[in-house]
């Protein structure tokens, strides 16, 4: 179990890395940008760098900051 | 989409990581043993190429969209951590990674543990320490062959550029037989975390069902976007961390 949670935190560490909130912004909006294609029928190229440089941009402040 | 830009940042990428590889395997060597510290290095080279070679065949069996959704988004999520993390070290805000001095904690640490042979190996420390700093170093580069090799189909092309990567680096360790401090390492992840997050950008939006406008050409736009934007960044901070305001 313990060499379970410790795999578990390096890929955790490997994919996610130090702030989390970056993975959870690409993945919302790639999922809201297939709606917007898909639902909408919006071809919303643009969101996904939006979002990444938002992301980006929020990271740096968070960590700039504490 | 040319072989050529898939080579190169697979190089780079590979070239970073195999200089922080390269300061683990000569602490290990110098102060230790040779022998072990090979053996080590050669085990974390098998697992790595049977990584590849299990996964990257297995990947491209994915269908297209799915793979580059999937791809996408771990690459953007991956690139922007090397981004993030160049831009913290390039504006003062995160110590740069010293070669010089990781050399000098690892030898501090081999001088102090003891010897002992286990399973056919002499010095078990030694190749510990080796097989880990290869294989823990290799994985991001395994991955980045992986998911940029599978998405152009093209493997071959983005092993060559890791191998050609490892040649250069391992050459140049052994002539130079120091850990090479002089590299500009930052600059290289800052270079790698730009192709990263562009590629994640741009596959991620196509798996999603986007149709790029220019199709492939959009990655010429993306490349020197993402570039720019994250130089701005940087600037932004340096003159926050200056002015001490935000």
């Amino acid at each position: 179990m313990k060499r379970l949670k410790s795999i578990g935190a390096f890929w955790y560490d490997f994919v996610v890395g130090d702030d989390w909130r970056v993975a959870v912004v690409v993945v919302a909006a790639l999922a809201l940008t297939a709606l917007l294609v898909h639902a909408a029928g919006v071809n919303a190229w643009w969101l996904l760098p939006l979002c990444v440089f938002a992301a980006l941009g929020w990271s740096l402040r968070r960590a700039t900051r504490t | 989409m040319t072989a050529l830009p898939l080579i190169l940042t697979v190089f780079v990428a590979c070239a970073v990581e195999a200089v922080e590889a390269l300061t683990i395997v000569l602490a290990a060597g110098l102060t230790r043993e040779w022998r072990s510290t090979f053996q080590g290095m050669a085990a974390a080279l098998v697992v790595l190429a049977a990584i590849v070679a299990v996964l990257g065949p297995t990947i491209t069996l994915l269908p297209l969209t799915a793979l580059r959704l999937v791809v996408g988004a771990l690459l953007a999520i991956f690139g922007l951590q090397w981004l993030r993390k160049a831009i913290l070290r390039a504006t003062g805000y995160k110590a740069l990674h010293d070669e010089a001095s990781a050399y000098l904690r690892e030898v501090a640490a081999a001088k102090e543990a003891a010897v002992s042979s286990r399973r056919g190996v002499t010095d078990w420390y030694a190749f510990t320490l080796s097989f880990k700093g290869v294989l823990l170093e290799g994985l991001e580069v395994v991955f980045i062959v992986i998911t940029f090799g599978a998405n152009q189909h093209n493997m071959g092309a983005a092993v060559l550029g890791a191998a050609a990567a490892i040649v250069v680096v391992a050459v140049t360790g052994i002539l130079v037989r120091a850990p090479l401090s002089r590299v500009p390492e930052n600059a290289m992840k800052f270079a790698v975390g730009v192709m990263l997050t562009s590629f994640g950008i741009f596959w991620g939006a196509e798996g999603a069902g986007v149709t790029w406008p220019g199709n492939d050409a959009a990655l010429l736009v993306l490349v020197p976007v993402v570039a720019l934007v994250s130089l701005g960044y940087t600037a932004l901070l340096r003159r926050t961390a200056i002015t001490g305001g935000d």
